[in-house]
């Protein structure tokens, strides 16, 4: 059956350390934020890390720098650009998958709980594995397929309304928040492709340049790697890009249909 | 553990090249239980009497029978499917999710021929034709 309970060694210790803001401090806020060290044996824990806020950033990934840099250099988390277009930063802060550089603190009523993309493996603290989400990406193939030679002089034209179709689906910066927020993924995410990869795969599909749709279709076609999206709906809600992999998957299956019936 | 390539464990056993129809088929049983419901409900409120003659009456009369056979061919039809489906996405011990696939497919084959069988037996046993 369905694992509804977590593993013994993956059960989550909630009384961790309490790391106490500097004296003096009269803007606290608490961050609890997850922690976990295969190396160190042991359950994962959240730990409580009290911040001045007077003294930091407005962004939860400016509370979780000063941290490191000050409270607790054993923090790990994945971060780069630190504005919403590496998508490096992505983890479930008070209970929704987003960027942390791209979330402000004020939006977060009470304590801010921080805490990896759910149901992936995790390397250490708020950094999961992401080998098969990119495994995913990669196998939809996701790069120009053409039969058309390209003209030497000029690039591959594309009309105004084509590119329109293309434009939100490549603004995807492959954070992965949509692919860990599905329950489907999370059940299935050996075998279902997950909205990220989907949403990819469609922006190919809907490519003008591109002359491998039915093949691209073709590949999609399974009971598994497309038809596990039951339209949850909880990709477009997490997307910190404000796409629609919802839509996407839900224009795939159309074409799918049209293909074959209509 | 196994040192196969991430992307080797992605792509599997590759497409299955299925699924379009079953999808279609969940739809246009949904759509069809839409009005067949209806009917159905507002049909047996307005029963003259609930006692099992009037019943019988009803079911065997006009066009009653053929659309009770429809409503229960799309019902157990519709939930053959989804109930598939459900079990596909939690079941994931393999002999528990044969199991269940095998019991969920026979037991809506059961209900099916069932309903059917009554359907058709009240319709041709109770007169007038």
């Amino acid at each position: 059956m369905a694992e509804f309970r977590l593993p013994p060694n993956s059960r989550i210790d909630r009384d961790g350390k309490v790391h106490e803001a500097p004296a003096g401090a009269t803007n606290v806020r608490a961050f609890k934020v997850y922690r976990y060290d295969p190396d160190g044996g042991g359950n994962p824990r959240v730990d409580t890390y009290k911040v001045d806020m007077d003294d930091c950033g407005p962004m939860v990934l400016d509370a979780l720098i000063k941290i490191k840099n000050e409270v607790d250099p054993s923090l790990s988390f994945r971060r780069s650009c630190r504005e919403g277009i590496c998508g490096s930063c992505a983890m479930n802060i008070d209970g929704a998958n987003t960027l942390a550089c791209t979330m402000s603190c004020a939006d977060v009523k009470a304590d801010v709980k921080i805490h990896p993309l759910p149901h992936m493996p995790v390397v250490k603290d708020l950094v999961t594995d992401l080998t098969q989400f990119y495994a995913q990406y990669a196998s939809v193939k996701p790069w120009l397929q053409s039969r058309t030679p390209a003209q030497p002089d000029r690039e591959r034209l594309q009309s105004p309304e084509d590119q329109e179709k293309i434009d939100r689906p490549s603004a995807c910066i492959l954070c992965a928040c949509c692919s860990t927020s599905c329950p489907s993924y999370w059940w299935n995410g050996d075998r279902y492709l997950g909205p990220a990869a989907l949403l990819a795969a469609y922006r190919w599909i809907v490519d003008s340049r591109d002359d491998a749709t039915g093949e691209r279709l073709d590949a999609l076609q399974d009971p598994f790697r497309l038809y596990r999206c039951h339209t949850i709906m909880n990709c477009t809600e997490a997307c910190p890009k404000d796409l629609n992999p919802a839509k996407a998957i839900a224009e795939v299956k159309k074409m799918m249909v049209e293909r074959e019936h209509l | 553990m196994s040192l196969r390539s991430p992307i080797g464990r992605a792509l599997g056993r590759g497409s299955a090249k299925s699924g379009v129809s079953h999808w279609w088929v969940q739809r246009l049983t949904a759509v069809a239980l839409v009005p067949l419901t209806v009917w159905f409900a507002f049909a047996v409120v307005h029963l003259p009497t609930s006692d099992h003659e009037a019943v019988r009456a009803w079911v065997a009369s006009g066009i009653n029978p053929v659309l009770l056979l429809l409503l229960i061919g799309a019902l157990t039809w519709h939930s053959a499917l989804g109930v598939q489906v459900v079990l596909e996405d939690y079941v994931h011990a393999k002999g528990l999710k044969v199991v269940s696939l095998l019991a969920s497919t026979f037991l809506h084959l059961l209900l099916a021929a069932a309903g059917l069988y009554a359907v058709l037996r009240i319709a041709f046993t109770t007169g007038p034709f």
